[in-house]
Parts: C-alpha cells; structure tokens; sequence
C-alpha cells in the first residue's frame, strides 16, 4: 500500500541497526516574568538533559505523571518548541545543522498525533482536505493530494466516500483521532510521536485504534514514540519503556525487563500503583506521597530525594548520573552505582 | 438481503464528498429568516439611495417657507418637511447615499487595515505583538469623538477627510479584536499541526486562521457601522463633515433637533433610519456568523 502513494517515503539511509533517533542532552527552560521591566525570575526546567535512543520499527512509552516534562519532550522533537540546547540525529544524520538533515525534511519524517482529536482539526474543514493538506505544503497537486487523503482515511477505517466530506464535529472522538493518525501518516513519516493519543478515548474504542496502530506499524515499517501516563497500555504496545520525573529521565531499558524488576525507587512507585485485578497483589499502602518539588530552579542533587523512602544524606549532593544495570537497562539513582557512597547502593 | 442490511446504500449527493462550504453556509443563512429579513431591509435602503434621482420625483435642495414642518402624511408630502420645507422622503433618499458611504467606508477600511495588522500580531506573538498593541493603546487616550474632532479638524473640512479620521478612529479597535481572536486560534493543536507539516507562516494564516477568526472581527465591525454613521454626523454638526445644505442623516438629525417640539415625529426620521440601517447590519452579520460556524 506504501508503494501507491505518490509522496515517496524517505529511504533507510543508516541501515537496521542505525538507531532512527538518538537525542543528546535535550534541554528547556521557560524562563519567568519576562516581559519589558520584568527581571529574570528563574525558569522551569520543564526537559533537563534528556537523551533517547530509539531503534528502528519499535515503540518506545514514555511514562511519567503529569507535569514531568513528556509533552515538551515531543513538542521540542518537532521544534514546535526551540530547544536550549541537544542534539538530534534522525536516523544518522544531524539535524538543523549545517550540512545536517534540514528542518522541513525532519517535519516530512517525524510527525505528532495530539492528545485531544477535536482541538487539533481545523472546524472549517472537511477531513479529507486536512489530511490532504500536508501533502499540498510538501508539493503535492491539490487533486493528487485528495486522492492519498482518501486512500489513507481508507487505510484508518473510515470510508472515504461517507467520511470524507465531513467536518470534524460530524465524527465520533475514536474517528477524529483515526482522522488525526491518517493525516500524520500522509507525509509518509518514519517516527511518529503519539502524545497521549489514545488517552481521552473510552476501552473499546482505544482498543481498537491501538490495534490499528500496530498494523501500520508492521504494514509501513513505522517506529513510534508513545507518550501515555497509562501503564497498562505502555506495557502493551511498547518494546522499550522511559520513565520520566520532572524533565528528567529516571528509568530506560525493554519494557518487561523494566516492569518486571525496576531499579528506580520512582518507577517502584508508578508500577506498585497501577491497579490489579488480582486480590493477592492489593496495594496496601500509599506507594508514594507529596507532590513533585517546583520545578522552577529545583535544588542541587536527585530531584527525587523528597518523595523517596530510601533517600540519604549523599542524594542531596550529588545528581544520581545514568548507569546501565543490564542490556539497555539504565538508571539514574545513586544506589545503582556501588561507588557512590548511598548505604543502599548494590 | 443480508448484504443489503450490513452495507447501506449511500445516496449519491453524500458519496459526492468534497462539499462546498460556501454553499452550505449559503443555504444556513437561507434558514434564518431573521438575517433574509434584515438583509432585504438593507438592500432596499441601498436601492433606493443609489436609485433616488429615477425613484423620487421631489427635488431634496427645494426649499419652501410656507411648508415648513408638515406632518407626516400631509398631501404631496408622504413624511412631511424639514424645517426649511424640503421633501422628507426625497431627502431620506439622497441623504442615504452620504450616511451609508460614510457609515460603511471607514469602518471597511479598518475592518481590511485592523485585521491585516491585527492578525499578524496575534500570529507573531511576544515582541512584535506587545509593541503593536501598545502603540495601538496611544489612540485609547482620547475619547474617540475627540480625536476624531481634532483628526477632522487638522486635516480640514471634506468628506474624505472625515472618513479618513473615521477610519483612523477605527483602526485600533479592530485591530483589538482582530489579535485577541488570534491570539486565541494561534496556540490551538490544529495550527500547531500545521506548522509541524513545514508550512509558511502565510500560508497557514490563509488555510486555517482566516476563516477561524474573520467571523468575531466581521460582527463587531458591522456594529460600528452606525457608531460611525453617528460620530459623522457629528463632525458635519462642528462644519468638518457633510456641508448643508446636502442631505445627510446625522446632518439631518441635527438640524431637525430644533424641531423636536414642533414635530417631533419628522424630527425622529432621520434616526430611525439610522437606527434600522446599523440594526440590519448588526443583526445579518451576527446570522451570517453563525452560518459560518459548523460547529454548532
């Protein structure tokens, strides 16, 4: 079906084992009460030295509660947002840098498929010209790119012929967000950022549209990145999970590797909270209390040390660094590496 | 037969997907009698402006001491004389051409100007947008009848000028509204969806930020249609606008004022026909708007 389409998808250019994404020291901050006499009043440190790595034709879940960074994350991937500083590599090649991948050919490679389906469709247009629309800007005659917004709203389910002429409020939320996954895959991308994209939909219908995920995973060779805060669904569809905590990340490695033994006390939490049929596994107690500290100029050390039970002296001192404890397993917490002096450390 | 239940035929007006959506919004405002009515109002007090010297037969610079103030219904004079004893209807008639060029003109210039302007500071944002909207703020120091009094007054006496200090009075209103709608459109997902598919700036403001907010900027303009026909008749009262003997409504209300105790129903027409002029245009733009909206 990929062979059809006249946009012609980006080749393979690193080979298999070329990682499609490799993000190096990503780093924002907001700075506070600018304005014209406003002094500089701090920043939040929304994303705070993020690397990823993302294989090719996987799904890596990010998780993390609300707050930690995840959606600026994929904002600052699509530079809706500028990053302060990091480097991106698509697929090994440097981007919007001289020489590099420039920036519209990262747009045509990366899309991103928002949380709410009706905010992100323009009221006043028919779906199959906001699908066709990218593909306009990327050059595509306007008859042509209505005919591969038909074959794609196809392709997600919807007849072209009854849907296609509709306008966003005339579809249900599963169908906008169908609407919204077609019209991502109309630039024939390779990584797709789905930023809590099933979250406002109910079970069934999310059932439904992930399953459609997964086959336009295998059917066009996609890779995804899948921001959610529901871990249940993280463990189905992900191959690598990233625990964040306030614009860092905590946690990285294969998803039942990480959900079978998280190291992180952080991730111990998320995990001992997620709701279990069985009543042998009943939470008895608050997994974790408080909130998470501003994160507006946070303090020196592990930004977890407040909300974690096995804090020590040595936590506030030190900024735990990411140490690998197995096969793409790593962590950064101070009692994952045994010379770092925290009594717990193994 | 279990083929036909599962698979319903679609008529063929829906398969033709694709459709127009000037034509539905056409056949919505079809649907509202409200806005038909008001519309028709006005393009019968257009026509008869435009068509006043082939429609009316009186003469609207003819004066008469011996008629002076007639009451509406006398004979030969269906809505009665002004206070030198020229025809009420002929002068309605001549004085529209004036009042709805200078009701309609300023405020479509700034309704082009304001939107142009305001547009590109919602969509700019930061910077560019604070010191637009602040220079903007420097004309809502004055009190809009006096500025346009003192603008009227620099530029000289005439009816372009008094326009053109209209429309300079209007400017910054709607370039108000004009940013405030966008700025509000601007950080909605479907822009931002937009500028992810690598499209120019101009290019997004014309497919999805136009249609989204011309409608509020186009309502609030229509309603300083009548303000604009008020405040030029002002100006013509201070000798800056329309001179007499020239017919023109605000003019008209002004002179008549003197009248208000001798026939005070004649006096009240040329204010009646502003009244249902810019209420026509407030009320058709507010249906035309909802027309507009598909999300209802």
């Amino acid at each position: 079906m990929s062979n059809d389409l006249p946009l012609p998808s980006a080749e393979d250019r690193g080979g298999p084992a070329q990682p499609i994404l490799i993000v190096n020291g990503l780093r924002k901050h907001f700075p506070l009460g600018g304005g014209l006499f406003g002094g500089n009043k701090g920043a939040v440190h929304a994303v705070d030295g993020v690397n990823i790595t993302v294989p090719k034709r996987t799904t890596l879940g990010i998780v993390g509660e609300s707050g930690c960074g995840k959606s600026t994350t994929a904002r600052l991937l699509t530079r809706l947002i500028e990053p302060d500083e990091g480097e991106v590599i698509f697929d090994g090649e440097a981007v919007g840098v001289p020489g590099g991948m420039p920036l519209k050919e990262l747009r045509r490679n990366l899309q991103l498929v928002f949380q709410d389906s009706f905010a992100s469709l323009n009221p006043r247009m028919t779906i199959e010209r906001a699908i066709a629309f990218g593909p306009q800007v990327h050059g595509l005659p306007a008859s042509e790119a209505i005919e591969r917004s038909r074959h794609l709203l196809d392709r997600v389910g919807l007849e072209p012929g009854r849907f296609g002429g509709r306008y966003p409020h005339e579809l249900s939320g599963g169908q906008r967000q169908r609407v919204n996954i077609a019209r991502a895959l109309a630039f024939n991308p390779r990584l797709i950022i789905l930023d809590e994209s099933v979250s406002a939909l109910d079970k069934s219908v999310q059932a439904q549209v992930l399953n459609l995920l997964m086959d336009l995973k295998d059917e066009l060779k996609l890779t995804y990145m899948f921001i959610s805060h529901d871990l249940n669904v993280v463990q189905y569809i992900s191959d690598h999970v990233m625990v964040m905590y306030l614009g860092q990340v905590v946690e990285v490695g294969p998803v039942e590797e990480v959900y079978a033994h998280p190291r992180h006390p952080y991730t111990k939490a998320l995990l001992s909270a997620v709701p279990s049929l069985d009543p042998a596994r009943r939470t008895e107690r608050t997994p974790l209390t408080g909130d998470p500290p501003n994160p507006i100029n946070p303090p020196p050390g592990c930004r977890f040390r407040d909300r974690c039970p096995k804090a020590h002296a040595v936590c506030a001192e030190i900024a735990p660094p990411s140490v690998a404890v197995g096969a793409d397993h790593r962590v950064a917490c101070l009692m994952a590496d045994p010379a770092s002096g925290h009594p717990d450390a193994s | 037969m279990s083929n036909a239940l599962t698979q319903p035929t679609v008529p063929a007006s829906i398969k033709q997907a694709s459709r127009n959506y000037w034509v539905g919004v056409l056949r919505r405002i079809g649907r509202e009698k409200l806005t038909v009515v008001c519309a028709a109002i006005l393009l019968l007090i257009v026509l008869l402006a435009l068509l006043a010297p082939w429609l009316i037969g009186a003469d609207p610079y003819k004066t008469s001491m011996i008629r002076r103030l007639l009451p509406i219904g006398s004979p030969g004079y269906l809505l009665g004389t002004d206070e030198l004893g020229r025809d009420m209807i002929a002068r309605l008639a001549y004085g529209g051409r004036m009042s709805l060029l200078i009701g309609v003109m300023p405020v479509f210039i700034a309704f082009v100007i304001g939107s142009v302007v305001g547009i590109f500071a919602g969509y700019a944002g930061g910077r560019i947008n604070m010191a637009i909207m602040r220079l903007l703020d420097v004309f809502y120091a004055f009190p809009s009848v006096l500025l346009a009094v003192a603008i009227a007054g620099a530029l000289g006496q005439g009816i372009s000028n008094s326009i053109l200090a209209l429309t300079l009075i209007f400017i910054p209103q709607l370039t108000r509204i004009a940013e405030s709608v966008t700025t509000q459109v601007r950080t909605l997902d479907y822009v931002e969806a937009a500028r992810m598919s690598g499209a120019s700036s101009l290019t997004i403001i014309r497919v999805h930020i136009l249609g989204n907010v011309l409608g509020p900027i186009f309502v609030y303009a229509t309603g300083l249609v009548s303000v604009s026909m008020i405040l030029a008749s002002g100006l013509s009262f201070l000798g800056l606008g329309v001179k007499p003997p020239e017919p023109e409504w605000g003019l008209m209300l002004n002179t008549l004022r003197s009248a208000i105790y001798v026939n005070p129903w004649v006096a009240a027409l040329p204010g009646a026909m502003i009244f249902i002029t810019s209420m026509c245009f407030n009320l058709m733009a507010d249906g035309i708007r909802s027309a507009m909206e598909v999300t209802e």
